[in-house]
């Protein structure tokens, strides 16, 4: 193989005349980090009150968190990109289809809306099954005691639920970092995007992917010791997930 | 003050876990609810605070129909105390902050007050020391303890007990049985599901013994030890006191 390797290549001046090619990798890596921020918090509160409904005994409730995770999770993630981008525009009326597509930053705002609804699905589906994992009393306790439904999920259910699913989560906020480099497809030039731009530019395509490897490995360190320190801050004595 | 007339419950369409139940408990007075397991005991005592629903008859809770459509639940089961098998203590949740949950959300207290309230309760069940423990750092006894104390800290009406001592080692099974036996000499309403014979001979008013759904004998204590009518209360009764 002939390849010229030349790791210097990130010091020096891009062609679009703003900085380096480092400069490149790291607005890349922001916008990156933005998007999966943007996305956890929607999975996470969307994700929250599906878990929630699915954990009712209501009928209705039940069926409609079974829609909507069996919606969001049966679809490819590209292709409900391409859905909410390309395609709900055109279904809306006139007037609402332009303004969608005229927003400043529309890719970014559907990449992390697109991203987290398709990741909500699945921490819906997990705190349910952290919910359904607590002993039937303990509902039965809060209920006993004259707590409302509401205050029995807020200070009784989810606080243990949520501490029960702590690990599968911290896999969930990868994939969400991880998946936000789909967002290519529809002209996000997150850090994935801006590695390419940079192979393109620089034909330098080793070293580009190499950086930006190291950068989202570096991402997901932080976000797993940072889970690790939540799940500790957060373990309780003598219990299960405590020492 | 708790007045159960013609109960009947189904599980799905055919089957029948309570038939036409009727009884009553005074103010002041503790009765006793013994049977075979299966023999809807449990699920008697928990129709009382609508834990459970029930298809026919009627609860009526210190003068408020438990299973009118109209009546405030949460408010009402917040009056009548009730103690699981399993405890249900709050794992997340210091002993202090498992007396105090239902008192500042459901009643409202300040929490000062609610503190107060679940100090001198602790001490009274001898478990001051361990007030700033969680759960799963005491033994079950103690836990027991703290959940009685849980819901005497609501000021209750009256006490549920649903087979308080049948989760526990032999050794802890009188240190909670004190604990009922004070409450009971102090004047307090009681419904007692329990095998615990002594407990029954030695504080109980009335005995009622249930089998397959049906309350076969509701009998005055020394009537029901003396000479129980049913051949079932017979049979059980030689069965658990033959040892």
């Amino acid at each position: 193989m002939n390849y010229n390797w030349n790791w210097h290549i990130f010091f020096e001046p891009n062609p679009t005349g703003a900085g380096t090619y480092l400069d490149m990798l790291v607005s890349g890596l922001l916008l990156t980090i933005k998007t999966a921020l943007l996305a956890w918090i929607i999975a996470l509160i969307f994700g929250t009150i599906i878990g929630i409904l699915r954990s009712l005994p209501s009928k209705t409730a039940s069926w409609v968190g079974f829609g909507y995770v069996e919606f969001f999770r049966n679809m490819p993630l590209l292709v409900q990109l391409f859905l909410w981008f390309f395609v709900l525009p055109e279904l809306l009326p006139r007037a609402a289809g332009l303004w969608m597509k005229q927003l400043p930053n529309a890719p970014f705002w559907t990449a992390a809306i697109g991203v987290g609804l398709f990741m909500s699905a699945r921490v819906a589906v997990q705190l349910a099954a952290g919910i359904a994992s607590l002993p039937r009393g303990q509902k039965q306790a809060a209920t006993a005691l004259g707590l409302t439904t509401a205050q029995g999920y807020r200070y009784v259910l989810l606080p243990m639920a949520f501490r029960i699913i702590m690990p599968p989560l911290t896999s969930e906020f990868l994939n969400t970092v991880k998946n936000t480099s789909v967002a290519i497809t529809i002209g996000l030039i997150e850090l994935t995007g801006q590695a390419r731009a940079m192979q393109e530019f620089s034909f330098q395509v080793f070293e580009a992917f190499t950086a930006a490897t190291v950068m989202y490995l570096a991402i997901n360190i932080i976000v797993v010791t940072g889970m690790r320190f939540l799940e500790r801050s957060l373990a309780i004595p003598g219990y299960i997930t405590g020492k | 003050m708790i007045e159960i007339s013609h109960v009947n419950k189904w599980y799905g369409p055919t089957f029948q876990v309570l038939k036409d139940c009727t009884t009553s408990v005074a103010k002041g007075e503790v009765v006793v609810v013994c049977g075979p397991s299966g023999s809807g005991k449990s699920t008697l005592i928990k129709c009382v605070n609508a834990l459970e629903p029930f298809q026919e008859g009627q609860i009526i809770l210190d003068g408020i129909k438990v299973n009118d459509p109209k009546t405030d639940l949460p408010k009402l089961r917040a009056r009548v105390g009730m103690v699981f098998q399993h405890f249900e203590l709050f794992p997340h949740l210091r002993i202090i902050e498992n007396l105090c949950l239902a008192q500042e959300k459901v009643l409202g207290r300040s929490h000062g007050e609610a503190v107060a309230k679940g100090e001198k309760l602790l001490e009274r069940v001898g478990l001051t020391v361990q007030a700033n423990k969680y759960p799963a750092e005491l033994s079950g006894g103690q836990q027991q303890r703290v959940a009685i104390a849980r819901a005497l800290a609501m000021d209750p009406i009256a006490m549920l007990f649903d087979e308080p001592t049948s989760a526990l080692d032999p050794e802890m099974i009188s240190e909670v049985l004190d604990v009922m036996v004070d409450l009971a000499h102090e004047g307090m309403t009681m419904m007692v599901v329990t095998h615990e014979m002594g407990f029954a001979s030695k504080v109980a008013n009335r005995v009622i013994f249930m089998d397959r759904g049906e309350i076969v004998e509701d009998a005055l204590k020394t009537d029901f030890f003396g000479s129980p009518r049913s051949e079932r209360a017979q049979k059980f009764l030689s069965k658990i006191l033959s040892h």
